[in-house]
């Protein structure tokens, strides 16, 4: 717990509403993300994953609860903590390099405009851009744009990448292939990153560990999962593994019932600062469920296997 | 086809512009018969109209004639009621640019504040909107007492005129930039000097550049009626002076002139409008 580069203590947030009194979004969520690794947040819309991002980033303040990178209490944005956003939020006016070239210009102020322009090129290259360096957000597609906003979050080496949904808003095929290259690129440079996402697929094929929330309001971290597929796992193999289905299984379980239930009848053992982590497929099943879980599991088994692709929305 | 479809609406345009001449100048033709005309106005208008065979109001002809001398020998000076049209609008010109700018260096500076605060914004919005609807020459009293010039209080004029529709357009467009962009910002630790130029001016330019393509538009009607005010020089002090002069082919020629640099102002404008904006 001492060596985490970024712990999360106690965040709660809570919106002033109306005369009903406040309503608490989420409260007292502890985590911790370790160097070099990869944690997906996944959960229903409305459980406040975006605000939980976002206060990472130092964009939003928790209304209580701290967030600590490197041992010390973040107070607003900053170089370290880069954020890929949903919407890409490129500049229009500014070209792929330019948007780039603005992040580390602004990461490393003293450099010349050869320096910034190389370095730019780097990471172009390394998103497999070539190419399309001259060219504004609204002449490239959906998959490239987003490609820029990581080239952009990649370029200034940030101790870590934060990512809101990145792949949301593309199709099928470019995001299978932008989770590959994400994969490729947090394996090269040994990225710690923290990824909200709400399709298990993707979490499972990218995270070390998948915090499940719980839904809102008042949502809470209800287990952490560890992914035991080993690191090599490709998209195309990932289904092959031989605890592929025992998470998916967990995963889409979680979501399709216990994430409403598990607020309704907290276990009696559960402890808000120390989340049970459970490892689906080589651990005996969490035994707070009981068997109703493994009749949902067959249930969800059927239309998975219809749906390789499954994600929160269609199983909802 | 293609050629109809590229041809046609000019085609439609000159042909409406030659059934107007011709309208214009079947209205204009020598009358036969006696009118009965006022005496008074006889002598104002000259023996041929008052008899009444010749109208008093110019062919397309005359008016076309006028126009030639106007463009043929735009910049001459024979004294202070008599100078070449050009000389006229030179100075037309310069007043607005002169207010123009001034306003553009005024309001744009403090639109941008008042955009970026939300305190400042609604703090200004009652006194932006009770100055907004004052026509502009409901000032030139207050400006010729205050100012004691008139040259300079036609210039005043124009910047007034000028400051709302920019204030306003600057102060809107820098509130309604994207959070994202300004999160990107955040995110970067981007200098608030930096956001500034880099992010906000960027983002809000095209509002930026509409509103001062409402305020030129704007400029140019007012001066024409502050010059017929103020006097001397000026495209609209050049109208007014023929109307003393009773010269209607010269009050066409200026009106035309007034049109077409109006166009002008506005089709630059709009080019530079064309450069700021960026698709999305």
């Amino acid at each position: 717990m001492n060596d985490a580069l970024i712990r999360v203590d106690g965040i709660t947030k809570r919106y002033a509403a109306g005369r009903d009194g406040a309503s608490t979004v989420f409260e007292d969520l502890h985590f911790a993300i370790e160097p070099g690794e990869f944690v997906c947040l996944i959960g229903h819309s409305g459980c406040g994953k975006t605000t939980i991002l976002n206060i990472l980033a130092g964009l939003e303040p928790a209304t209580e609860g701290y967030v600590f990178v490197g041992g010390r209490e973040i107070r607003g944005p900053s170089l370290d903590r880069a954020v890929i956003f949903q919407g890409h939020a490129l500049m229009p006016w500014l070209t792929t390099v330019g948007n780039i070239a603005f992040a580390v210009a602004s990461r490393w102020p003293k450099w010349t405009g050869s320096q910034v322009r190389s370095h730019c090129q780097e990471y172009i290259d390394l998103v497999n851009l070539s190419g399309a360096e001259k060219k504004r957000p609204a002449e490239l597609s959906g998959g490239m744009k987003q490609r820029v906003g990581i080239a952009r979050a990649l370029a200034i080496q940030p101790k870590i990448l934060l990512m809101d949904e990145p792949f949301s808003a593309l199709d099928a095929l470019t995001r299978g292939m932008l989770q590959e290259e994400v994969l490729r690129i947090c394996a090269e440079t040994r990225q710690t990153a923290f990824m909200i996402t709400h399709d298990v697929d993707e979490a499972i094929l990218l995270a070390d560990k998948i915090i499940l929330m719980t839904n809102g309001p008042g949502a809470k971290i209800a287990e952490i999962v560890v992914n035991t597929l080993p690191r090599t796992r490709t998209r195309h193999t990932l289904h092959k593994e031989p605890h592929y289905y025992p998470i998916r299984n967990h995963l889409v379980d979680f979501l399709v019932s216990r994430s409403r239930r598990f607020n309704e009848a907290l276990p009696a053992d559960y402890d808000p600062r120390h989340p049970p982590l459970v490892a689906p497929g080589r651990d005996e099943p969490p035994a707070t469920s009981g068997s109703l879980r493994h009749d949902k599991s067959m249930v969800v088994n059927v239309k998975t296997l219809k749906e390789p692709s499954a994600s929160l929305a269609s199983s909802k | 086809m293609k050629g109809l479809h590229f041809w046609g609406a000019p085609l439609l345009s000159v042909l409406m512009l030659l059934a107007f001449l011709a309208v214009w100048h079947a209205g204009t033709l020598p009358q036969t018969g006696v009118q009965v005309v006022d005496p008074e106005y006889a002598k104002l208008v000259g023996a041929e109209a008052a008899t009444g065979r010749k109208s008093a109001f110019p062919t397309p002809a005359e008016v076309g004639r006028k126009l030639w001398g106007h463009l043929t020998d735009p910049f001459y000076d024979k004294g202070p009621n008599d100078k070449g049209i050009g000389i006229h609008l030179a100075y037309s010109i310069a007043r607005v640019a002169a207010g123009y700018l001034l306003a553009a260096l005024v309001a744009i500076p403090i639109g941008f504040l008042i955009g970026m605060s939300p305190l400042a914004y609604r703090a200004f919005d009652p006194f932006i909107q009770v100055l907004k609807p004052i026509s502009p020459l409901a000032w030139m009293p207050l400006a010729l007492f205050t100012l004691q010039d008139s040259a300079v209080s036609a210039v005043f004029v124009i910047f007034i005129c000028s400051m709302w529709p920019m204030l306003i357009n600057t102060a809107f467009g820098v509130s309604s930039v994207r959070r994202e962009w300004l999160n990107v910002a955040k995110t970067l630790e981007v200098s608030a000097l930096r956001k500034a130029v880099r992010v906000i001016l960027p983002a809000a330019a095209p509002t930026i550049m509409t509103g001062m393509r409402i305020s030129i538009g704007i400029a140019w009607l007012v001066i024409v009626a502050a010059e017929m005010l103020v006097g001397g020089t000026g495209i609209g002090y050049f109208v007014w002076n023929e109307w003393n002069n009773l010269s209607i082919a010269n009050i066409v020629s200026g009106i035309l002139a007034i049109g077409l640099v109006g166009m002008i102002l506005d089709q630059l404008l709009a080019r530079l409008t064309q450069l700021v904006t960026f698709p999305e």
